[in-house]
C-alpha cells in the first residue's frame, strides 16, 4: 500500500503541472531585482535624514515619531555581503539607483496587472472566496501551516488562504502604497497631482507611510523566502523559472 | 536527508545571489556605461513629470498657520568672503544683481529696485534632498519679469545662478531651464517669513523654484546668466552638487 502510494508519487512527479504563466514568472524575477535594489538604496536615502515625522513638514527642530539607525553602518555581515546600495554613503548614487528602479517597479506592476487580468491569473488564483475567509477555514489553514502542510491534497495547484491573502495584500495594497507614497515625496509630482498629499496627509506623513510599507515588504520577503525553503526550494524556484511545478508528495520527508 | 542538504545549499545560494547582486551594484556604479544607463532615470522622470504637470502646474501653497515654527538653515550659512562681508556691512546698499549672458539689455539691479518691482509672495514647502521639509513664506519679483526686462535672446536655453558662497576652489551655482525659469512660482526672494532674507537663508536674494528639491534653490545669488548650453560652466553638469557628487540636474523627484 505504502509502496503503491510512492509509485503514484513518482508518477505525478514525472508529469508536473503548469502552474505559473510567463507574465507571472517574468514579473516575479524583475520585481525581485527591483525590490532588492529599492530596499538597499532606500536605506542609504534614509541615512541622509533618519527621522520620520507626521504632517506636511518635519526637520531638525520638529519632533520625530521615529529615529532610525544608520543603515550603512550595518554589515558586512557575511564576507562581502552588504545591506545598502551603494555599500558606502552616497545619497546621490543611492537616489540614482532608487529612482531608476522605481520606474521598473511601478511600470512592472502595471504591466503585470494588465497581463494578469488578461490571462485570468487574478480571477483564477488570487480571488478569495467567502468560505475561505471564515474563521474556521483560517484556523484550519493556520494549523496546516504549523504542520508545514501548504497544499490542499484535493487541489494542490491552488494557493492556500494565507498565500492568497499575502499576495493580494502585497500586489494590491503594499506595492501600490509604496509607489504612491513615493510619488508624494516628489515636489514635481505634488504640483502635477496635488491630491497625493491630501490622501497621505502631507509629505512627511507620506514619507513615514513609505518607510512603514517598505518594512512590511521586507517582512513579507523574509517570510516568503522562509516558506519557499520549507516547501521545497528546488521545486518552488524551478516552477518560478519554467512554470512547471511538481505536486509535492511525502512533504514530511 | 539529501533534501536537507539541498535546502541548505539553496539558502546559501539565495544569500550568495543577493550578496552578489548587492556587491555588483558598486561595480556598476563605477562603470561609465552602466552609470549612463542608470542616470537616464532622471531624464525619464523629468519627461514623465513635465507631461503630467504641464508648464504651469503650481506647487502646493499653504496657509500661514501651517508654516514651520522654525525654519532650519543648511548648506553654506554665510559665504564669509571679503566682498560679501563688505556688502553685508552696508546692508547691500552698493550690491547689484547682474542679469547678463544671452540677453539684449544686460541689467544691474539694486536690492531697492528688486523690492519695488511687481512682487509675488507664496507660502511653500521646501523639500531637502535629504528628506526633511519646512514650510515658509517667500517674497520677491518673478524671475520671468527680470528676464523680460533684460530681453532674453532666442539662443538662450538655460538660466544660470552664480552665488557668493565658495566651497574650496569652486563657487556655488545652479541652473534651470526656461520652463522652470518662466514658471509663475519661480521668484528671486529677498524676503522670508515677512522679514528681509536672513544671511543663513541666502541674503540678499535666493532663488525659489518650487517644483524642485532644495539644492536647486540657490542662495546668495549675485548674477543671473542666460546661456545656450551648460557645458562650459563648472564641470558642465549644471550645478555645484551635480558637478561634485552626481546629484540629478532635474530635481523634481
Amino acid at each position: 500500500m505504502d509502496e503503491e502510494l510512492r509509485q503514484t508519487g513518482t508518477e505525478s512527479a514525472r508529469s508536473p503541472i503548469y502552474r505559473h504563466r510567463i507574465a507571472t514568472r517574468f514579473w516575479h524575477w524583475l520585481n525581485a531585482v527591483a525590490v532588492i535594489v529599492l530596499i538597499g538604496s532606500g536605506m542609504v536615502i534614509s541615512d541622509a535624514h533618519p527621522h520620520l515625522y507626521w504632517g506636511s513638514y518635519g526637520a531638525n527642530y520638529d519632533a520625530p515619531w521615529l529615529s532610525l539607525p544608520r543603515f550603512v553602518d550595518f554589515g558586512p555581515v557575511i564576507g562581502d555581503w552588504q545591506m545598502t546600495i551603494p555599500s558606502y554613503y552616497s545619497l546621490a548614487l543611492a537616489r540614482r539607483w532608487h529612482l531608476f528602479f522605481a520606474l521598473v517597479f511601478a511600470f512592472g506592476l502595471l504591466a503585470f496587472m494588465i497581463a494578469s487580468l488578461r490571462n485570468r491569473h487574478f480571477q483564477r488564483d488570487l480571488r478569495l472566496r467567502p468560505a475561505e475567509l471564515h474563521w474556521r477555514a483560517l484556523w484550519r489553514d493556520f494549523r496546516a501551516h504549523c504542520a508545514f502542510r501548504f497544499h490542499d491534497p484535493e487541489h494542490p495547484e491552488r494557493y492556500n488562504v494565507f498565500q492568497k491573502l499575502s499576495y493580494v495584500g502585497v500586489i494590491f495594497v503594499l506595492i501600490p502604497l509604496m509607489i504612491f507614497t513615493g510619488l508624494a515625496l516628489s515636489p514635481g509630482m505634488d504640483a502635477a497631482w496635488p491630491w497625493l498629499l491630501d490622501i497621505f496627509g502631507g509629505r512627511q506623513s507620506a514619507r513615514s507611510v513609505h518607510f512603514i510599507c517598505a518594512s512590511l515588504l521586507t517582512l513579507f520577503i523574509i517570510v516568503h523566502l522562509t516558506l519557499v525553503i520549507l516547501a521545497g526550494p528546488i521545486n518552488e524556484v524551478r516552477s518560478m523559472i519554467t512554470g512547471r511545478w511538481q505536486v509535492p508528495e511525502g512533504e514530511e520527508e | 536527508m539529501s533534501r536537507l542538504i539541498t535546502r541548505r545549499a539553496m539558502t546559501a545560494g539565495l544569500v550568495t545571489g543577493a550578496g552578489a547582486l548587492l556587491a555588483g551594484c558598486d561595480a556598476i556604479g563605477r562603470s561609465e556605461t552602466a552609470r549612463n544607463l542608470l542616470f537616464t532615470g532622471a531624464d525619464l522622470h523629468r519627461g514623465l513629470q513635465r507631461t503630467l504637470q504641464g508648464r504651469d502646474a503650481l506647487a502646493p501653497e499653504y496657509r500661514p498657520d501651517q508654516m514651520s515654527p522654525r525654519f532650519r538653515t543648511n548648506g553654506a550659512t554665510n559665504p564669509g568672503t571679503e566682498a560679501y562681508r563688505a556688502h553685508l556691512a552696508t546692508g547691500f546698499r552698493d550690491w547689484r544683481l547682474k542679469v547678463d549672458g544671452l540677453v539684449r539689455r544686460p541689467l544691474a539691479i539694486s536690492l531697492r529696485q528688486l523690492q519695488t518691482m511687481p512682487q509675488r509672495a507664496q507660502i511653500t514647502r521646501h523639500d531637502c534632498v535629504e528628506g526633511w521639509s519646512a514650510i515658509g513664506k517667500w517674497q520677491g519679483p518673478r524671475l520671468a519679469h527680470l528676464l523680460d526686462l533684460a530681453g532674453l535672446r532666442e539662443e538662450a536655453n538655460y538660466i544660470v545662478f552664480h552665488c557668493a558662497d565658495r566651497h574650496g576652489a569652486s563657487a556655488y551655482y545652479e541652473s534651470i531651464d526656461l520652463v522652470d525659469a518662466y514658471h509663475p512660482q519661480t521668484i528671486l526672494a529677498w524676503a522670508m517669513n515677512r522679514r528681509q532674507l536672513p544671511v543663513g537663508h541666502g541674503a540678499p536674494v535666493r532663488l525659489r523654484v518650487e517644483r524642485q528639491l532644495g539644492y536647486k534653490h540657490a542662495k546668495f545669488v549675485m548674477r543671473v546668466e542666460a546661456v545656450a548650453s551648460l557645458d562650459a560652466i563648472g564641470a558642465g553638469k549644471g550645478g555645484f552638487w551635480e558637478d561634485r557628487a552626481d546629484y540629478a540636474w532635474y530635481a523634481g523627484i
